[in-house]
């Protein structure tokens, strides 16, 4: 324990831990705020005027314990891995989300590197550019970007390219007549690169490229902006200027100098980044008709299914905790000065 | 003369240079027109936008100028009133996440100790959730109306406030001024009041521009989610969603969708330029811990 990292390590992964029993606690309260009964929405008129089946239904979800004993009832089944069962589908609800969470993984991994090797590429040439035309044109770009509600864009893209232009295919994963690859990871285009099936490979990658895109253009505005400032910061730097004077080719400098420090704190905003991508998917998804977790999630919402509800909560909650835990020690491998903090 | 003259220069100063350059100026005017189109909504709209005539789903043309919607609506009239339900819902919003997020921030920074220890960590339990997954959920258990979208998003939005605000009091609250009010007597409330709350407004109102946007993006998807405004209200997220099941007749979903993101693309233009006009730097650093 004496090393810094360690320390930064193991007090990264505590607090990391405590948050994710607060989910627990946060999904759990919420969903028990309700005003809508949870009786009234799952059983049919003659069931609820039965106040015996009303009382046997409220039993079998323990919904007839103290608040405390329900959240360590729940908290208890978490640990084996027991999120409950969907009041809408009658499936355990860790199964639901087993066939959706590959899918949005798939949607915003794709999202999240378009909109690294776009946003870091765009930041670099507006601060390489600054104030000249291509970067008000990049800063225009990026500013529409983070302003463009998500799901109108979804439609928009849907329609042009679609509907109207017939690039790209419709909804879904995969085209409607093929079968899905077979399942190693859940994510169609590794799963049908894994198994040789270049048909579905193309299949799949069509089907993701437009809402990727979509997806993306949100995280490439804010990723441009930051990298340009990043970089701007640098470049003002004196070493930097040290290293133009004593005659250092200009490429050597950009590598060496100036995009190794700049981009370290990038890393952070990617990793929030993810997490509006996460939020975009439930607006995206319900345009494309993507199979995943946004699409799961609103059904649960709309319906009332509280142990969806949580479910999805939680398992959002904790892929991004994960994420910014990985990001954090990455950053702290990155950066000594941050494990000391 | 020498009166007329110092007179004269305070006359022609000029605006600062920031609000000078185009995307300001761009900002300004849009954002000027969208609140003129709110208020003068009932005059300027030539149909009711509640009144349903034929034909239905008419393309844009000249009797419905951006055609109608599949009730026989006039989308312009609608997208018009639309403004009258989105921009002060925002706003209102906004405001109220910057006197609460701004207020416990100040609380867990000026007292410190388990005040600052609640506050924060609730704050971080917002910030362990993805937005639109946690409004969504909230939106789902308060129930479907604009106003429980507004508090969804208010929950989500807090946050930002009180972790800068604390910040930001943190800095200014061991200076001297602030010590030697303390000592003299004043209250904690005077205090933050008087001695620390005029040191933190700046930064606080640059990020609250800058929120206006995110703000109207978030309440108008859940709208689009039906989790916010009923029908037939003419909010513009819910104008949008009507759009989906008509794809084909694209007018219906496009103008309100333009309507947001003109209004956006307006305030994070203004936003930009204040945070340009103010110190680049600290403004710069309020931004990512917002993020």
């Amino acid at each position: 324990m004496r090393s810094p990292l360690a320390r930064f390590l193991v007090r990264r992964i505590v607090t990391a831990l405590l948050l994710a029993v607060g989910i627990t606690l946060v999904t759990f309260v919420l969903t028990n705020l309700v005003p809508g009964d949870p009786v009234a929405a799952n059983l049919g008129q003659r069931a609820l005027g039965d106040p015996a089946i009303v009382a046997q239904w409220r039993a079998d979800h323990g919904l007839d314990r103290p608040l405390p004993q329900q959240y360590l009832m729940h908290l208890g089944g978490l640990l084996h891995g027991d999120l409950g069962t969907s009041q809408q589908s009658h499936r355990p609800v860790l199964d639901d989300l087993a066939e959706s969470v590959p899918a949005t993984l798939e949607l915003a991994g794709a999202a999240i590197v378009v909109s690294l090797i776009l946003g870091v590429a765009f930041g670099v040439i507006a601060a390489l550019r600054r104030d000249r035309l291509p970067d008000h044109v990049l800063r225009v770009v990026s500013l529409v970007g983070i302003s463009v509600p998500t799901f109108w864009l979804a439609l928009v893209a849907f329609y042009v390219f679609f509907f109207r232009l017939q690039i790209t295919p419709g909804s879904g994963r995969i085209d409607p007549g093929m079968t899905p690859p077979p399942h190693f990871t859940g994510l169609y285009t590794v799963d049908s690169l894994l198994s040789g099936r270049w048909d579905a490979f193309a299949s799949a990658v069509g089907h993701l490229a437009a809402p990727a895109l979509v997806l993306a253009l949100y995280t490439i505005g804010l990723l441009t902006r930051f990298t340009r400032s990043a970089v701007l910061e640098v470049l003002g730097q004196d070493y930097v200027r040290a290293a133009r004077a004593k005659g250092l080719p200009r490429r050597v400098v950009l590598f060496r100098y100036v995009l190794r420090p700049a981009l370290v704190p990038v890393i952070t905003v990617a990793g929030l980044a993810f997490g509006s991508l996460l939020s975009g998917t439930v607006l995206v998804e319900a345009v494309f008709a993507w199979p995943g977790v946004g699409q799961y999630a609103y059904k649960s919402a709309t319906t009332l299914d509280l142990p969806a509800v949580m479910g999805v909560g939680l398992v959002v909650g904790v892929v991004y905790l994960v994420i910014n835990l990985v990001v954090d020690v990455l950053y702290g491998v990155v950066d000594p000065r941050v494990r000391v903090s | 003369m020498k009166r007329r003259g110092l007179f004269a220069r305070t006359r022609v100063r000029r605006l600062p240079r920031a609000w000078r350059r185009p995307l300001a100026v761009v900002g300004v005017v849009v954002a000027l027109a969208w609140v003129v189109i709110a208020l003068a909504a009932p005059v300027l709209a030539p149909h009711d936008p509640l009144a349903q005539e034929l034909p239905r789903l008419a393309p844009p043309g000249p009797g419905h100028w951006l055609g109608t919607d599949q009730l026989g609506r006039d989308i312009l009239s609608r997208v018009m009133y639309g403004a009258r339900v989105s921009i002060p819902l925002t706003l209102l919003l906004v405001v109220l996440s910057v006197l609460i997020g701004g207020l416990l921030g100040a609380c867990a920074g000026y007292f410190g100790r388990w005040v600052d220890e609640t506050i924060m960590r609730l704050a971080d339990l917002v910030f362990a959730f993805p937005t639109v997954i946690l409004a969504m959920v909230v939106a789902a258990a308060l129930g479907a109306s604009l106003g429980n979208a507004v508090l969804a998003v208010l929950v989500v939005a807090w946050p930002a406030y009180a972790r800068v605000t604390r910040g930001l009091v943190l800095g200014v609250r061991e200076r001297e001024y602030v010590l030697s009010g303390r000592l003299l007597g004043f209250s904690a409330w005077r205090s933050l009041r008087v001695d620390v709350l005029p040191n933190v407004t700046g930064p606080i109102l640059v990020l609250a521009t800058l929120d206006i946007g995110t703000a109207l993006l978030l309440l108008s998807g859940l709208s689009f989610l039906g989790l916010g405004a009923r029908p037939p209200s003419p909010e513009w997220g819910a104008m949008v969603a009507a759009g989906v099941d008509v794809f084909d007749s694209w007018w219906v979903a496009t103008f309100p969708g333009l309507a947001i993101l003109t209004v956006v693309l307006a305030f994070n233009f203004l936003g930009d330029t204040l945070r340009d006009a103010l110190d680049p730097r600290t403004a710069r650093a309020i931004k990512e811990r917002a993020l």
